[in-house]
């Protein structure tokens, strides 16, 4: 289950532009370095940006609006960090058989918004020095959608197909760490947002 | 105290949507009851954190789910519980099942028997105490009045068993 260091990375925000292009009509749920980016791309109505979050729980969040939403394509992006608080919700995921579930994991190998401190999954920490593979991962946990980027220029090319794959869908984006101000802010009143959600999600 | 169609009928009548949960070994003998009907959703996490949020979710987009989990698990789920109940005022309710509360036999010095209330208390969440026959009325009274105040509620209900 290990992948082998270097890898070429891709800029989070760009790859998230990438995915706004091909997520019109989805409702698509963000965390952490995602929300801070996804916060500043103009966000619809059928996007919530999951801060203040309970780090971890965006996967879980997105499945319960994937299973009350059956007819949406609903879109996570979660970062590794998060993914690595809350694996059993692959397991979760796979076993509610989500078929209108895209799992989005940004890959960058530290936790960004606390300063950059390697995560356990990250060849710095590990012992063999090699980085653990979320790919993977989403494999034994049931995923047999599963997709990695390392490049831009392939993510350009094909994120519009792999999205539409049959569900659950697992994609991992290897992308550059942010430095500076990097800590994701709430856009908003919570009760505000989930007020014009729920609103957006009605049929 | 209930049996699985108890519960399912129950459940029903309440217009609960989905069961969210990881069962315990008491309220594992209603598996079975939400396993086959068909007009409650069952969601098995894997960890009770996931519970919340999986709830949280579903209430988002337009469903009614009911979280059932043990007082263990609430202890585990509290970062879950706080950001979908108290951060986005989501009115999610829950059944929680208080181990050890009849009977200790199992596990003589159970901390939940400690811990367990003022942990509830903690989390600022309205709920009512079920450990007879007799108080099984409270569950549905206090989800109609969490459901038209617009705030989240617990059941606690008591447990003989580990």
């Amino acid at each position: 289950m290990a992948s082998t260091p270097p890898r070429s990375q891709m800029p989070l925000p760009e790859a998230l532009r990438v995915l706004q292009v091909h997520s019109q009509d989805s409702v698509v749920i963000s965390t952490m370095g995602a929300a801070r980016e996804w916060a500043k791309l103009d966000p619809s109505p059928l996007d919530f940006v999951y801060v203040p979050s309970s780090m971890g729980q965006a996967p879980s969040l997105g499945l319960g609006v994937a299973l009350a939403q059956p007819a949406r394509r609903v879109i996570i992006c979660n970062g590794d960090g998060c993914m690595l608080m809350n694996l059993g919700s692959l397991v979760t995921i796979t076993a509610a058989g989500a078929e209108n579930l895209v799992l989005v994991v940004v890959e960058n190998g530290i936790y960004e918004v606390t300063g950059g401190q390697a995560t356990a999954a990250s060849a710095a920490r590990r012992q063999d020095g090699e980085s653990l593979c979320f790919a993977d991962m989403a494999r034994a946990c049931g995923f047999t959608s599963v997709f990695e980027f390392a490049a831009l220029d392939d993510w350009t090319a094909r994120c519009s197909e792999v999205i539409n794959q049959p569900g659950p869908v697992f994609i991992c984006l290897q992308v550059e760490g942010v430095e500076g101000d990097v800590s994701p802010r709430s856009p908003g009143p919570a009760s505000e947002r989930v007020a014009r959600f729920m609103e957006a999600l009605q049929p | 105290m209930y049996s699985g169609e108890e519960m399912v009928d129950l459940l029903l009548e309440l217009g609960i949507s989905h069961v969210v949960w990881i069962p315990d070994s008491t309220f594992g003998e209603w598996d079975d009851a939400f396993t086959l009907s068909k007009q409650i959703e069952l969601v098995q996490v894997c960890r009770e954190g996931e519970a919340w949020a999986v709830a949280a979710g579903l209430y988002l987009g337009g469903a009614r789910p009911l979280v059932v989990i043990q007082c263990t698990g609430m202890f585990e789920s509290g970062d879950a519980l706080r950001n979908a109940v108290h951060d986005y005022g989501l009115p999610l309710f829950g059944i929680v099942g208080y181990r050890s509360y009849l009977n200790s036999e199992t596990l003589p010095g159970d901390t939940c028997l400690r811990f367990t209330e003022p942990i509830l208390a903690a989390w600022d969440i309205p709920s009512v105490f079920i450990d007879e026959v007799a108080k099984k009325p409270l569950l549905q009274e206090h989800y109609r009045t969490c459901q038209q105040e617009g705030h989240a509620g617990i059941v606690l209900m008591a447990e003989g068993r580990a």
